[in-house]
């Protein structure tokens, strides 16, 4: 019997099945985890930024009612877990036992009945510290006579961590040579925080019986964190459990393995007993993986017709006290090779190096697939400056410079390979959906009036989906991802994935792929995640890789399950194999489209009537190692009206064109572009880690470190262009940070366009009233105004 | 202190130490875990419930404060299996990615279309001003808000788009 209900596959606005139970406070989030016997744990963390620890007594701490346990750095070096391995093969202190190397530093904990007395007892404990020089920025952190930061590490004389680089220096010093203009830019990618609202935590359950360790965690990526946790303490890989539950919000800030998660899970091995530690807001903010902080020095090279001939790069990298970046292991700082951006630029080089100082390490991608945001804001933010310095319209250079439809696959001077493209086409709806001649007429009359209006553009190409295993690792781990799936005797399935939503809806959009390959409607595909004794392997959720690497698996693992079920419908239909045909769940006979099976028919069949010799069941597993990373690409156009008199900007109109390839639930799309467009209005506008000379953070909760509200947030009107990947199976892309890594230099550039006529040329991000204000006050004092 | 607190319309009595603060009264000795904790101070909205109707942020106010007054919280918006228009319309126009902020999100935008029968976008994004959301970058929000006060005032209805 033919399926009449249309199947609501890839392209479909499924409604997502992860809204029933968060409608209705049914979510499970970490803290919402309560185990019996449950303990609380608090951390006392360093009010310092850089300092010795000459004695910690915690005698009183230890005595106070309702305390368990109070654990030290000195406690932890007795089972060896002082100090624990970072993402970037660099070592982190667990609790600090030589010194104190960050404001907000984990020193001790205590475990407590309850998390009220465990937070009293916080200040019980008596810690001695003598000060040393605190190191606030990278600059100071190179001078010869800086302070070592990292004297653990056996014979490490300076705060060096790295150099780095990709391209060729030799070919760009060529092309430098005979460029007509060179613009330059220097500006700082200031130090931000991802701030899921959820802020980090777990409960550590450890069964003293069984030596069986199971950790809620609030994890990206459970699989690469069990992994690590094994190396770590050293626990066989078996006997530990991570769950990550429903995860509210991560953008990379969750993909780290942080001290308490470690010390938790101590603690409940210690005292047999589950450990819960759920951190504050401020200790989310100024102890975990940050983002960003890199100093950049850009030049690009043209000829006089715009013609781009070359791009060198030198970037400054805080790392804080640790490295600790999440990223893969090759590139030391993360994609940023990807710098070119949507140019045919045919000469390029960057070098960077990293350096320690004295604030919190763990530059996590925040909503970016490994520092291509710091990529992408900087060619885009050079495009606009050149064709100032050339006097020409920025759309046009772009359009003169970008990498033609025809040239794809293109290499890229840094060695990536881009998979598909058509900028142009973004561009031009952009600009026709913006209306930008009118807005450039309405600019030139609003200037007239005295008025600063400002139009930016950023035509961004992302890189994300890591990725091949041969490149892309992280400790040595391939970046790759498995989906196992089976289809019950009902015709209904379960979908089991290694990676994690955080809010992306992979419970639905995971299943409309199936729906798709096998033609079962997706509310009868439940799918799972989040629990490594129950999920295939595989590293887990950001940098935009769920769709490009998990969804290929996911895509994959369903053509396996229907090869069988092709075979299966064959031995029902009384046909060689070759004589079927497979469309939308329906299997029928090439010549004889009435003689059908339906895959719950065929289901039914794999436990009930399977051909002799055939292994029972239908259900497969796939691991994907993807042949190349995927390319999306878009271009946002931003109109803003900026006061002179009190450096406010107003966005007017924000229009964006993305292409991620084919969409597999255009709503869910729309959302994930929402949600990236309001963090790079953040990013842009406001949101701000940074440090006095003593090392204090300033951003330590959500009255300084500003978040976007829907007062301040624009309208957005969103179009697409649709240029699938050649390679992945359904021809996605990943959308989820195109959107944070493409509008921060649209923003920028419209204000710096409005403030043009006053002579500003830049304003380091955020771009907040004060800053705003400043830059005109100085552009005005240059130009003998003011 | 011992109080009674008319919780989602059935009278709740605890024991509680004075400091205990009203989200944790919620979420502990309660147990309704729909009440989320995001910043401890007043910022973001996660925690906020309804007291007597009127939108507070749980985790600035003690329990004790409750003493003789009615919470609504998130688990009190349906009733049984009929959702608020609320929350249909949360669902219907894609108002929640990862559903931290949403109860107090949606409290907020149940009490407003109490007050307003038909709010102006503008007057929404006042209402829900003092609650952040990371991920959708509130347009839906904003649209599933004047969804419910419309499906509410019988003037249309939060499931008025296509389902697929």
């Amino acid at each position: 019997m033919a399926q009449t209900e249309e199947i609501r596959g890839i392209g479909h606005r499924v409604r997502r099945v992860e809204d029933d139970r968060f409608i209705r406070g049914k979510g499970t989030y970490v803290d919402d985890v309560k185990l019996p016997g449950m303990l609380h744990m608090a951390i006392l963390r360093s009010p310092y930024a850089h300092a010795v620890i000459k004695g910690i007594d915690t005698s009183l701490a230890q005595a106070h009612p309702g305390v368990v346990a109070v654990v030290t750095g000195e406690l932890l070096a007795q089972h060896n877990l002082a100090w624990m391995p970072t993402l970037s093969y660099d070592t982190q202190a667990v609790l600090a036992t030589d010194k104190v190397r960050f404001q907000g530093q984990e020193v001790a904990a205590v475990i407590a009945e309850d998390p009220y007395i465990a937070k009293d007892a916080l200040e019980l404990i008596d810690v001695d510290y003598d000060r040393l020089e605190p190191i606030v920025t990278p600059q100071r952190a190179l001078e010869p006579d800086a302070p070592v930061i990292r004297t653990d590490k056996e014979g490490k004389t300076d705060n060096h961590i790295y150099d780095w680089e990709t391209g060729d220096a030799e070919a760009t010093d060529r092309a430098f040579a005979e460029a007509d203009v060179i613009v330059s830019l220097d500006t700082h990618y200031p130090r931000c925080h991802p701030a899921p609202l959820e802020t980090c935590g777990c409960v550590a359950d450890v069964n003293p019986a069984t030596g069986q360790a199971t950790i809620w965690m609030t994890s990206q990526a459970p699989h690469a964190i069990r992994t690590v946790f094994a190396l770590v303490a050293g626990l066989p890989e078996e006997k530990i459990r991570i769950i990550s539950p429903d995860i509210g919000g991560g953008f990379g800030n969750k993909v780290p393995v942080y001290p308490g998660y470690v010390v938790a899970t101590a603690a409940s091995l210690l005292l047999g007993r589950p450990v819960k530690w759920i951190e504050d807001r401020t200790e989310n903010l100024i102890s975990t993986g940050f983002a960003r902080d890199f100093h950049m020095h850009g030049e690009l090279a043209l000829r006089s017709d715009g013609t781009m001939l070359g791009l060198r790069v030198s970037l400054l990298a805080d790392e804080g006290a640790f490295h600790a970046d999440a990223q893969p292991s090759k590139f030391k700082v993360g994609l940023f090779g990807i710098v070119s951006g949507s140019y045919d630029l045919p000469a390029v080089h960057v070098k960077a190096t990293g350096a320690y100082t004295n604030k919190a390490p763990g530059g996590v991608a925040y909503r970016c697939s490994f520092r291509v945001t710091e990529a992408s804001f900087l060619i885009e933010r050079l495009v606009q400056n050149a064709a100032y310095e050339l006097g020409m319209d920025p759309a046009e250079l772009r359009r003169k410079n970008f990498i033609k439809p025809e040239q794809f696959p293109y290499r890229s001077a840094t060695g990536f390979v881009y998979d598909s493209g058509n900028y142009e086409g973004a561009l031009n709806l952009a600009l026709e959906k913006i209306g930008y001649l009118d807005l450039r007429r309405e600019q030139e009359e609003a200037r007239a009036q005295g008025k600063l209006y400002g139009i930016g553009l950023a035509s961004f190409t992302e890189v994300v989906g890591a990725g091949p295993h041969k490149q892309y690792d992280i400790l040595g781990l391939a970046m790759n991802d498995g989906a196992e799936l089976r289809v019950h005797p009902t015709g209904t399935a379960i979908l089991k994935l290694s990676v994690q939503t955080q809010g992306q809806g992979h419970e639905t959009t995971f299943a409309q792929i199936v729906a798709e390959e096998l033609g079962i409607q997706p509310e009868h595909v439940k799918v799972m995640h989040g629990d490594t004794d129950n999920t295939p392997y595989g590293l887990g959720t950001y940098a935009s890789r769920s769709t490009p690497v998990s969804g290929a698996a996911t895509a994959m693992v369903a053509r396996r399950v229907r090869e069988k079920a092709t075979r299966i419908a064959a031995h029902l239909l009384e046909v060689a194999e070759e004589d079927v045909e497979f469309h939308r769940g329906v299997f029928s006979v090439k010549g004889a489209p009435d003689r059908t099976k339906t895959i719950q028919e065929v289901a039914l069949a794999a436990y009930t009537n399977f051909p002799d010799g055939m292994e029972p069941g239908l259900e497969a597993v796939y691991y994907y190692d993807p042949p190349n990373l995927t390319f999306p690409f878009g271009t946002y156009a931003v109109a803003v009206e900026v006061d002179e008199e009190t450096g406010e900007w107003k966005v007017r109109r924000v229009v964006a064109v993305d292409d991620c390839g084919v969409r597999i639930n255009p709503m869910i799309v729309e959302g994930q572009i929402h949600g990236g467009l309001t963090e790079g209005f953040g990013i842009a506008a406001m949101e701000l880690i940074t440090f006095d000379e003593e090392g204090n953070c300033i951003g330590a909760n959500f009255t300084d470190y500003l978040l976007p509200t829907a007062w301040e947030t624009p309208r957005f009107e969103l179009y697409e262009t649709v240029t699938p990947s050649p390679h992945h199976p359904i021809g996605a892309k990943g959308v989820g940070e195109s959107a944070t890594v493409g509008s921060p230099a649209a923003y920028v550039n419209a204000v710096i366009d409005a403030l043009r006529p006053l002579g500003v040329k830049n304003i380091d991000m955020p771009l907040t009233p004060a800053r705003v204000w400043e830059a005109i006050q100085a552009a005005k004092a240059a130009s003998g105004a003011a | 202190m011992e109080i009674t607190v008319n919780v989602n319309g059935t009278e709740r009595t605890a024991d509680v130490e004075p400091r205990t603060l009203l989200v944790h009264l919620i979420r502990e000795t309660f147990g309704l875990t729909g009440t989320h904790i995001g910043c401890d101070t007043t910022s973001c909205g996660a925690c906020t419930v309804l007291l007597d109707g009127v939108p507070v942020k749980s985790c600035t106010l003690f329990g004790v404060q409750a003493d003789g007054r009615s919470i609504t919280t998130v688990e009190g918006l349906g009733t049984g299996a009929e959702l608020h228009p609320i929350q249909a319309a949360f669902k219907e126009h894609h108002g929640l990615q990862c559903g931290y902020c949403t109860p107090g999100m949606m409290l907020v935008g149940a009490a407003l279309i109490e007050e307003n029968p038909a709010p102006s976008e503008e007057e929404v994004r006042f209402a829900i001003s003092g609650n952040i959301c990371r991920c959708t970058g509130y347009m839906n929000i904003v649209k599933a808000i004047q969804a419910a006060a419309a499906a509410k005032a019988g003037t249309g209805s939060p499931a008025a788009e296509p389902a697929a």
